[in-house]
């Protein structure tokens, strides 16, 4: 058994006992069952609840409520975070239902969507929480019966005796437990005596979803609740000067209509840079705001250029010749290394601007009073949000309450807090619940973009063909795309990367995988074509820039563990039965290394009515332990159907400042017929905590397409998105 | 504003709305039947499906006048108990990552089997096309609409 020292104390716990018991308040049942499906077999439903700690509350029938803390994206952290914690407790998952906790920074630790790191930053603590749980229950019943705590065995929710008859059940003891002090100390199970972790387990909220309950930001409805819809600018580098006000007060339907601000003081990286003056009308019929917003006539000051896509262009070329490009890590000697070169290859990649486009688009719900503000609604960031509007309001803290909705998407969209001030201040302004609704347009509007990127790689070869100097220079709007210590960095003696970030209007944010969406398929399908000129088998080319870092690495840093990498290059090789070529399947490999995870992948192309298709992915993934094998498969699935979407067929180009595609029509999302038929996922099994899994298998996709599609057409693509078909008609 | 009675879910509901409205939005806002979702207000990502007699429709263009006594099915009207087969099948499949597209996914999904109770992969493709799904579960959506066509 593994010990490990408790951070709590009982003040901790009672404080978030009261405020997970508001989270109820927010007029969502959360309450159902686990088992979606097969609700007769669930114990009934408790008279009484007993809070054990802030993750768990007992009812006296043995059922359980487990809270979920961080906030959920469609990563089905709020079926594998309960997960963790009924592990450690030891009851039977067909008992436990699951409740959102509402943002508690005195309890909850990391209390966000982004970095992939809700189940790495949260292992212990989900753990510890769950093992406190089953430790207090013990002593509880112990207690009872006069004898000691390792006198007695624990199996799903069920106490027994160790030498003896006698055996009462968690929902029994319950009420008892809630008297025990808090153990300093408690015992975490053995990995391998798991019997949750690692098996599957259907999404909680299931039943929910494919019956059409209210579960989303934009479902949500107050009594008194007004609606809100904003017009930003039209063009970045635009700002609102005034609007036909009085005429679009007259409207059907209209309440009000005014401009508001929400500037803060000291913005963080969270915060809004672009658009922080919009005009802002309100009424009670979304449709009639839509027809009023249609309306809008305003004036427009211009505050700063007005940009285009071929200045964005322009801008990164002279950047990366500019002379101005930053040297970050230089080994070896590179520059002396390309002149003895025997073969020497550039190459130049770029990636445009894209948009978020969650299905759900931007919205909150906010009722501010005097004293008080609560905010309901979709963010990443609740605490970042709580934060900004305190600073808005300029009031405490304590005052505010931040609850989190099921999310129609992230993508990091929502780490970004615009939406819930701007809602905030409308409320503020009419003195009234308010929940904000984007159309479409004004979320791919809006900004908060993936930035656009630039990258020029090069490598030397030496007369037997090894890879003896390596360079890449990088930029981007408006932050360069470089990685220094990632790989190839470290298997290479004479090793030169630097940067330069371009100045832009546009606003940017984290875009699943940010910037290694980028630099994974720029690099990756960089040492496809390095890996050709050395007439080397491309898996074979990589393990052996491995097992140079393994043997003698270059470098006084470098991210990854050479061992790891070449484990899922090895699985992906082996399981796709790479070399083993089929007439008519044109294949590309990649390998990359992002937020603590290794991910190789296989793309298999074929040819269909003289365009190619994506067949088949093949995907082998070292992310530590798994915690919900099925949900962790489709979440792989789809990451990689997410990149091959974005790398083939979307983009967001400029005119005058303005976005030219704003709407599903212009800008092209992956449909049906366009995603692979079957993407097989296999994970590396090991004993190691859990790291990240929402985005690592995103960047990787993007260079094996690359490589296979120069398989299948004999072009290499060097410039997403690689192909441009007209968007399909809905 | 005009007074419309509309058949949804095999119930008579009466609402006063704009003659423009859209059926989406009278469901969201009037109605409280939130299951039908907006995505993008202009036919192109099937969000907003709903059966109009028994054919799937995109609500967010179908204006409330052009309905009159036709019979509406929302994702709400689809079975009592979330046990349509197509339901069933996409619990099975354990389809959802967001979640936020699924209704219309589904609604989609049933109005095809209705008209092809067989559908080849290529029939899926073409028919479930102008549905988005933002998180990328279209193989899983293939798989259970193919589950479905068994029962």
């Amino acid at each position: 058994m593994t010990k490990i020292k408790t951070q709590y104390n009982r003040r901790s716990f009672l404080k978030v006992s009261a405020a997970a018991g508001g989270g109820m308040l927010i007029g969502f049942s959360w309450l159902t069952g686990c088992i979606t499906d097969s609700k007769s077999e669930m114990v009934a439903v408790p008279k009484e609840w007993f809070e054990i700690n802030g993750y768990i509350k007992i009812g006296d029938t043995g059922m359980v409520t487990i809270y979920s803390p961080n906030p959920e994206i469609g990563q089905n952290v709020r079926t594998s975070m309960p997960m963790i914690v009924a592990e450690e407790l030891d009851v039977d998952w067909k008992n436990v239902v699951v409740e959102q906790a509402p943002l508690n920074t005195g309890f909850y630790q990391n209390q966000f969507a982004g970095g992939s790191l809700s189940i790495k930053l949260s292992w212990n603590a989900l753990r510890m929480a769950g093992a406190t749980g089953r430790r207090m229950l013990l002593e509880a019943a112990a207690k009872e019966w006069g004898i000691s705590v390792s006198d007695l065995n624990v199996n799903q929710g069920v106490i027994k005796e160790k030498n003896g008859e006698r055996s009462i059940t968690y929902g029994e003891i319950a009420s008892k437990a809630v008297g025990i002090e808090i153990p300093e100390e408690v015992e975490l199970k053995e990995i391998k005596d798991f019997n949750l972790i690692g098996t599957s387990v259907k999404n909680v909220d299931g039943k929910k979803i494919i019956t059409g309950k209210s579960l989303f930001g934009l479902d949500f409805k107050r009594e008194g609740m007004q609606i809100a819809m904003i017009q930003h600018p039209p063009a970045f580098g635009m700002k609102v000067k005034d609007f036909n006000e009085e005429e679009i007060k007259k409207m059907p339907g209209v309440k009000d209509a005014f401009i508001i601000d929400i500037a803060i003081p000291e913005p963080s990286w969270s915060d809004e840079k672009g658009f922080l003056q919009l005009i802002a009308i309100v009424g009670e019929s979304t449709w009639q705001l839509m027809k009023a917003k249609k309306a809008i006539k305003a004036n427009w000051d211009i505050v700063s250029e007005l940009e285009n896509s071929e200045m964005h262009r322009n801008t990164m070329n002279e950047a990366l010749v500019s002379g101005k490009v930053q040297a970050s890590r230089t080994d070896g000697d590179p520059e002396g290394a390309f002149k003895l070169a025997a073969k020497v290859i550039e190459r130049t990649y770029s990636s445009p601007f894209l948009a978020h486009n969650t299905m759900e688009p931007m919205n909150f719900f906010a009722n501010v009073t005097e004293d008080s503000a609560e905010l309901i609604g979709p963010t990443q960031t609740p605490e970042a949000l709580e934060g900004s509007v305190a600073k808005l309001l300029n009031m405490p803290i304590e005052n505010i309450t931040v609850n989190m909705t099921r999310m129609g998407g992230g993508f990091g969209r929502r780490l970004y807090v615009h939406f819930g001030l701007e809602a905030a201040t409308i409320s503020k302004k009419i003195g009234a619940p308010v929940k904000l609704v984007y159309t479409r347009e004004d979320d791919m509007s809006q900004g908060t973009y993936r930035p656009a990127y630039l990258s020029s790689y090069k490598a030397g070869l030496d007369e037997n063909n090894n890879l003896i100097a390596f360079s890449v220079r990088g930029t981007g709007l408006p932050e360069s795309s470089i990685f220094l210590d990632r790989f190839p960095a470290g298997t290479v003696d004479n090793y030169f990367a630097a940067d330069i970030s371009g100045n832009t209007n546009i606003t940017t944010g984290a875009w699943r995988a940010p910037r290694s969406h980028f630099t994974a398929g720029a690099e990756q399908s960089f040492l496809d074509e390095v890996a050709e000129l050395a007439g080397k088998d491309p898996i074979d080319f990589r393990l052996e820039l491995f097992d140079r870092v393994i043997k003698k690495p270059v470098g006084e840093k470098n991210d990854y563990e050479a061992e790891r990498y070449a484990g899922v290059l090895k699985l992906v090789k082996e399981k796709s039965k790479w070399g083993n070529n089929r007439t008519g399947v044109y294949r590309g490999v990649a390998a990359y290394f992002c937020h603590d995870s290794y991910v190789a992948e296989v793309v298999d192309i074929v040819m269909d009515n003289g365009l190619p298709k994506v067949k088949k992915v093949w995907c082998a993934v070292d992310c530590g332990i798994v915690v919900n094998r099925d949900a962790a498969v489709n979440m792989v699935q789809g990451g990689v159907i997410d990149g091959i979407g974005h790398a083939m067929y979307s983009q967001l180009t400029f005119n005058n400042g303005e976005v030219n595609e704003t709407n599903f029509d212009k800008y092209q999302l992956i449909r049906h017929s366009q995603a692979p038929e079957n993407i097989e996922v296999f994970f590396v099994e090991n004993e190691i905590a859990p790291t990240g899994l929402g985005e690592p298998m995103l960047p990787p996709v993007v260079g094996a397409l690359a490589n296979a599609l120069y398989k299948a057409t004999g072009t290499r693509y060097y410039n997403q998105p690689f192909t441009s078909f007209k968007p399909i008609d809905g | 504003m005009p007074k419309y009675n509309l058949n949804i879910n095999s119930k008579i509901h009466s609402v006063d709305v704009d003659n423009d409205t859209p059926l989406l939005w009278v469901l969201r806002d009037q109605l409280d039947l939130v299951g039908t979702k907006y995505g993008c207000g202009i036919g192109q990502c099937g969000a907003c499906t709903v059966h109009f007699d028994g054919a799937a429709v995109r609500s967010c263009l179908l204006p409330v006048s052009s309905i009159g006594n036709t019979k509406i099915t929302t994702i709400e009207g689809l079975s009592v108990e979330g046990d349509h087969p197509v339901q069933k099948a996409w619990l099975e499949h354990d389809v959802p990552q967001c979640g936020y597209c699924q209704s219309g996914q589904i609604m989609n999904a049933v109005a095809l089997l209705k008209n092809n109770p067989n559908p080849s992969d290529e029939e899926i493709d073409n028919g479930m096309n102008g549905n988005i799904c933002r998180c990328g579960t279209y193989i899983r959506i293939k798989q259970a609409i193919k589950t479905a066509s068994k029962h």
